[in-house]
């Protein structure tokens, strides 16, 4: 038993248990964020939402989940098999290996890597092959051209995406999303003398500092994702289900579970990149004197804010009609990229003068 | 003047943003979501809650007895003439007292009815009425034929008070008529 407890307490032990929570809690939390939509959803249209199997309905997606599994698993004679399998594997891996360089509580996270955010923005890079071999491998028109917008979208937000949160990085110095973190729990410095109470380390967060910033960040991870309005590659009532048309069973149910996994890995990053990751004003050293009490409580801080992020993600999603396909491209090229260009140029200067006058 | 040109209004800034816009639309869906503004759920909770149906609904036909427990229908077959779908099928028998006839079967096939209430209206002694069953549901076809027990039963759960419970009339009728005529039906 000793030997098994010393095991979890080696660099690879450990990472074993994370790996085995992170890669069972994701799940889980998807099943309740398709639950949470389906609700939510209800609630805007003035309907109640599925509320019958379980507690306030929350076992529905077992129940679907279970419907997926007997459900008979077609291949298509007509599609181009190697990648047509391939495509629901792509769809999950990025975005659950993205979710390892995360941290959800101090010095907690799969892997501490230098290169931190670089690594998330490379996985969910990958995520794109998935979209795009699912609808050229399906050999069916309604999922190439949802393949087609998919990489078309997913390469010109990424853009943004990456230039919004170099502000970050700017500000930090570091691309460790630890560092990140613990940048934003400072207290802000006015007048030589740090302030380190409530309110300073409210607006250390920065979002405070990058108002901007976040919000092309956040409107780039809505298209990266997916998410109305901009949802170009699946619109339904244009190309039945986009991509994924000719899948079905458990394939479509990896592709579902890729896609909201990748909503809580983009909002994980978000988090930490905007909302101060585990920190809360102080108040994430609550349990100081018991380590296993205070990681449990950061986790839950961070868990918080990322399914408030998803909870509006899922808002927006039941407000917004989709844009039409020259509208996307016209917002992303002609719009935000200048504008995210023009707040990178604008922080680097606001940080040089900083630096300037804290010296 | 083949067409008119209509004027838009020239967008403001904060509205060409798209921001300004969306957010407004996000709080007016948060004003469904948590029922704020006069808005409301319209969802029913299906076998909760149900619909208080309007007075002329059309369920499912039943057969209903008079206020001493005596069947009314005199198993005349008008009903099931004039029934469209050929839903209704019945076999006379004899019963001892006043009256004649009262139906040895009386079957109503539920998969043909179409509820058009046609028997309801033909019906000359007021014995068949459309009810309030509309939770009709089966495994097999046999089961669907409704026989004139479950009718008889369905009459005295789902009939109408006021319409079905009536204190009618035609064995009071018919004795009446023949007391006038000097005859004693009632032994």
């Amino acid at each position: 038993m000793d030997a098994v407890m010393n095991w979890f307490g080696t660099p690879v032990g450990s990472a074993v248990v994370k790996v085995l929570v992170v890669g069972n809690v994701v799940p889980l939390l998807v099943s309740f964020l398709v639950w949470l939509e389906r609700r939510v959803a209800a609630w805007i249209q003035d309907r109640t939402g599925p509320n019958r199997v379980g507690p306030f309905g929350l076992l529905q997606s077992f129940a679907d989940l279970l419907k997926f599994i007997f459900k008979e698993d077609v291949l298509p004679g007509h599609v181009n098999k190697p990648m047509y399998l391939l495509a629901p594997a792509l769809a999950v891996i990025p975005p659950l290996v993205a979710l390892a360089v995360i941290p959800f509580a101090d010095r907690m996270m799969i892997a501490d890597l230098d290169t931190g955010v670089l690594a998330v923005f490379a996985f969910s890079s990958i995520g794109v092959y998935a979209l795009a071999l699912g609808g050229w491998a399906s050999n069916s028109k309604y999922a190439l051209i949802g393949g087609v917008r998919a990489s078309a979208q997913l390469i010109s937000y990424e853009l943004v995406l990456g230039l919004a949160a170099l502000g970050v990085f700017m500000i930090t110095g570091s691309l460790r999303l630890h560092d990140v973190v613990t940048d934003q729990a400072n207290g802000l410095l006015i007048d030589g003398t740090l302030r380190d109470g409530f309110l300073p380390k409210f607006f250390d967060w920065n979002i405070w500092k990058q108002p901007l910033g976040a919000l092309l960040f956040f409107i780039a991870a809505l298209a990266e994702t997916n998410r109305a309005p901009f949802d170009l590659p699946e619109a339904e009532s244009e190309l039945a289900a986009g991509y994924h048309t000719e899948y079905s069973s458990m394939k479509f149910a990896l592709f579902f579970l890729g896609e909201y996994a990748a909503m809580v890995a983009i909002s994980g990053l978000f988090t930490t990149l905007y909302l101060g990751g585990w920190t809360l004003f102080g108040a994430e050293n609550l349990f100081a004197g018991t380590p296993a009490l205070q990681t449990a409580w950061q986790i839950a801080i961070f868990t918080g804010k990322v399914v408030f992020l998803l909870f509006t993600i899922i808002w927006i999603r039941w407000t917004v009609p989709r844009f039409r396909y020259d509208q996307l491209m016209d917002l992303g090229w002609k719009r935000m990229l200048p504008i995210s260009i023009g707040w990178l140029v604008f922080t680097a200067l606001a940080t040089w003068a900083y630096a300037q006058h804290v010296r | 003047m083949a067409y008119v040109k209509v004027k838009r209004r020239k967008l403001t800034f904060a509205e060409r943003t798209y921001v300004a816009p969306i957010a407004k639309g996000m709080v007016t869906t948060l004003k469904h979501m948590l029922q704020l503004g006069g808005t409301e759920r319209v969802t029913m909770e299906y076998p909760e809650q149900k619909w208080k149906l309007p007075d002329r609904y059309r369920g499912a036909p039943v057969l209903v007895k008079d206020a001493a427990g005596r069947e009314k229908c005199v198993s005349c077959s008008m009903c099931e003439y004039v029934c469209p779908p050929r839903a209704i099928s019945i076999i006379p028998g004899e019963i001892d007292g006043p009256v004649e006839k009262a139906p040895k079967v009386f079957d109503i096939d539920m998969l043909r009815c179409i509820f058009c209430g046609y028997c309801e209206e033909v019906c000359p002694e007021e014995a068949i009425f459309m009810s309030e069953e509309y939770e009709l549901c089966g495994q097999t076809r046999a089961e669907m034929v409704f026989p004139k027990d479950k009718l008889y039963a369905m009459g005295e759960k789902f009939g109408r008070d006021g319409r079905t419970k009536d204190p009618v009339k035609k064995y009071d009728r018919l004795v009446s008529e023949a007391a006038a005529q000097g005859l004693d039906l009632t032994k």
